[in-house]
């Protein structure tokens, strides 16, 4: 097994998922086979490869900071779940 | 009288621009086919009848005044990964269960700015993670061919409306194959584009650095006309292309004449489908016939391509979906006690078990000790996958391959078994790596009479290329995609 039912959880946790008991047994499989099938990349030696993050070069793509008028926010406050004076509501964590 | 759903875009237009029909009877009667057969296919999510006619009416004031751009009145249906403002937009996820967006993507802009009549919302598999359309939360969509297969993922709703004449066109989305691979099953015409060449705002993201919006066409020269409304640089994506964008039907008519289609021997391996070989065989044959020359290229490292994707749109994935967390928009979880069980439940009980898969696979790869053996090993593979088609397209000007290897398989044949359904997007992936455009055609029927479709693929920017070559194919093939009775 490459991952254990308990490293299941830690990154479940990390990834604010959880599994229940039903669920954990069968999910680690699956990712254990899938874990397994990723390791062919290993057979590839890319010591001197450096690596892809994109398909295309861009980087730094700049334009003009012009401010523009925007009257967005009724409509984005409208759709959150819970909202209080034009601010999303949260449990409170302090 | 004109049976309006069999018409092609091209042929809509000359109509509307000989005013022998309006764009509201056209509308009229996309909505009475989708009442009359979605119930057996099941392609949308939702159907606007109210606002598509109003913007049927629209487009109609504008062909009065001979104002009639590409689309303009057109019945169109939308993949649900693209925000529609005022237009519940799912992913066919609960998570977004009750998401009317306030903004519109801006492929959809584009489209209202031509008269486009938008029917609907078209399912998917959830976040477009899927190659059946059975991840969908809501509906399992049904291959019009043959309704207990699938229509193939993810846009599969995109692809199944086509099909079965429920819109003249669709937009998908193409991450790993999840336009072709649907187009292929379903018998229409599927383009990915060029990375780039397409604005992805307002696209809901799946892994950003692989994932473009494309056509779903009846024929290839409608496949270019509305490239011609879509492709274009947007200030709201630093990821578009400031290339120029051609008139991509200006390509249509060029003869093949010095084209070189370059066959990978990686993609013809022995045990392939009888009827996916044969039906590739017969289209490069086609091309030939028609004035190109072939040349046998190698790909070497295509079978790392599957487990490369599974690294890396995972990855991509589990940061682009940490978003869905209760706060700002979509669905929150009732019982709860802290802010960290709220996310818990909120994102468990909302996404559906692919989705929470590849969460997991990302955050997994990307987390400390791992970084180096999973995404940065991806990432070099990468490299070696662009590198190969760099060096084939030194000898080639496009590339022929099948999309998938077999025809549609049956619902619930692979939706068990993760790593077999990862498995049917083995030709189309590393397209997506290397960033390059791809389209799939209609080539041939299977002998239990599904459609099999052919793949050309060609380096960046030449989405020129692949038109007048499947436009040529398409010609000589004349093939007869009549869908059985629904």
């Amino acid at each position: 097994m490459k991952i254990s039912k308990a490293e299941v959880e830690k990154v479940a946790n990390l990834s604010r998922l959880y599994f229940d008991e039903k669920e954990i047994e069968s999910f680690t499989n699956k990712f254990n086979d899938i874990l397994l099938f990723i390791e062919q990349l290993n057979e590839l030696d890319t010591a001197e490869v450096s690596p892809t993050f994109h398909a295309i070069d861009t980087c730094n793509v700049f334009r003009e900071d012009i401010a523009i008028q925007s009257d967005a926010i009724q409509d984005i406050v409208k759709i959150a779940p819970e909202v209080e004076n034009q601010a999303f509501v949260v449990p409170k964590i302090i | 009288m004109t049976n309006f759903t069999e018409l092609t875009i091209s042929q809509l237009t000359e109509g509307y621009r000989k005013k022998e029909f309006k764009a509201v009877e056209v509308t009229e009667a996309y909505l009475k086919r989708i009442e009359e057969v979605d119930s057996k296919v099941k392609a949308y999510l939702e159907v606007c009848p109210e606002i598509a006619i109003f913007l049927a009416k629209e487009a109609d004031k504008s062909i009065e005044k001979n104002e009639i751009s590409y689309l303009t009145g057109i019945p169109a249906g939308i993949k649900d990964v693209l925000c529609t403002k005022g237009i519940k937009t799912t992913c066919a996820s609960k998570i977004l269960e009750n998401f009317i967006p306030p903004y519109d993507a801006t492929v959809i802009e584009k489209l209202y700015k031509e008269k486009t009549v938008i029917l609907g919302k078209l399912n998917m598999d959830e976040f477009a993670m899927g190659s059946s359309t059975e991840n969908s939360a809501f509906i399992t969509t049904k291959n019009p061919w043959d309704l207990e297969r699938i229509p193939g993922g993810s846009s599969g709703g995109s692809s199944a409306s086509v099909a079965s004449r429920t819109c003249a066109f669709s937009l998908g989305s193409d991450t790993g194959g999840s336009i072709r691979q649907p187009a292929s099953h379903c018998g229409v015409v599927g383009l990915k584009p060029t990375y780039g060449r397409v604005s992805r705002y307002g696209l809901i993201a799946f892994a950003s650095s692989l994932d473009q919006i494309g056509p779903l066409t009846k024929d290839v020269r409608d496949c270019a006309v509305v490239m011609n409304v879509i492709a274009g640089q947007d200030n709201r994506d630093s990821t578009s292309s400031t290339n120029d964008v051609p008139d991509f039907t200006k390509f249509l008519e060029e003869g093949l004449d010095g084209i070189t289609v370059g066959i990978p021997e990686e993609y013809f391996v022995s045990g392939m489908d009888r009827d996916v070989e044969d039906g590739i065989r017969k289209g490069i044959e086609i091309l030939k016939e028609a004035g190109a020359k072939t040349v046998d290229i190698s790909l070497p490292h295509s079978k790392y391509a599957i487990p490369t994707y599974y690294i890396i749109a995972p990855c991509e994935a589990s940061s682009n979906l940490s978003r869905f967390d209760g706060v700002k928009y979509g669905v929150r979880a009732e019982d709860y006690h802290n802010l960290l069980q709220m996310y818990k439940e909120t994102r468990s009980k909302g996404f559906g078990e692919e989705v929470k898969r590849r969460i997991m696979l990302g955050t997994y790869s990307l987390s400390a000790g791992y970084y180096d053996a999973y995404y940065k090993k991806a990432s070099q593979v990468r490299t070696l996958i662009k590198n190969d088609f760099n060096e084939a397209f030194k000898k080639c000007d496009i590339i022929a391959a099948p999309v998938a290897p077999t025809p549609a398989f049956k619902i619930g044949e692979k939706s068990n078994d993760p790593i077999q359904m990862y498995l049917s997007d083995v030709f189309t992936i590393s397209v997506n790596m290397a960033g390059i455009p791809a389209l799939s055609l209609p080539v041939a029927l299977s002998g239990n009479g599904l459609p099999i479709g052919f793949q050309i693929m060609a380096n960046h920017f030449q989405e020129g290329k692949i038109l007048k070559s499947a436009y040529n194919l398409e010609k000589n093939l004349q093939l007869s995609l009549k869908i059985p009775n629904l």
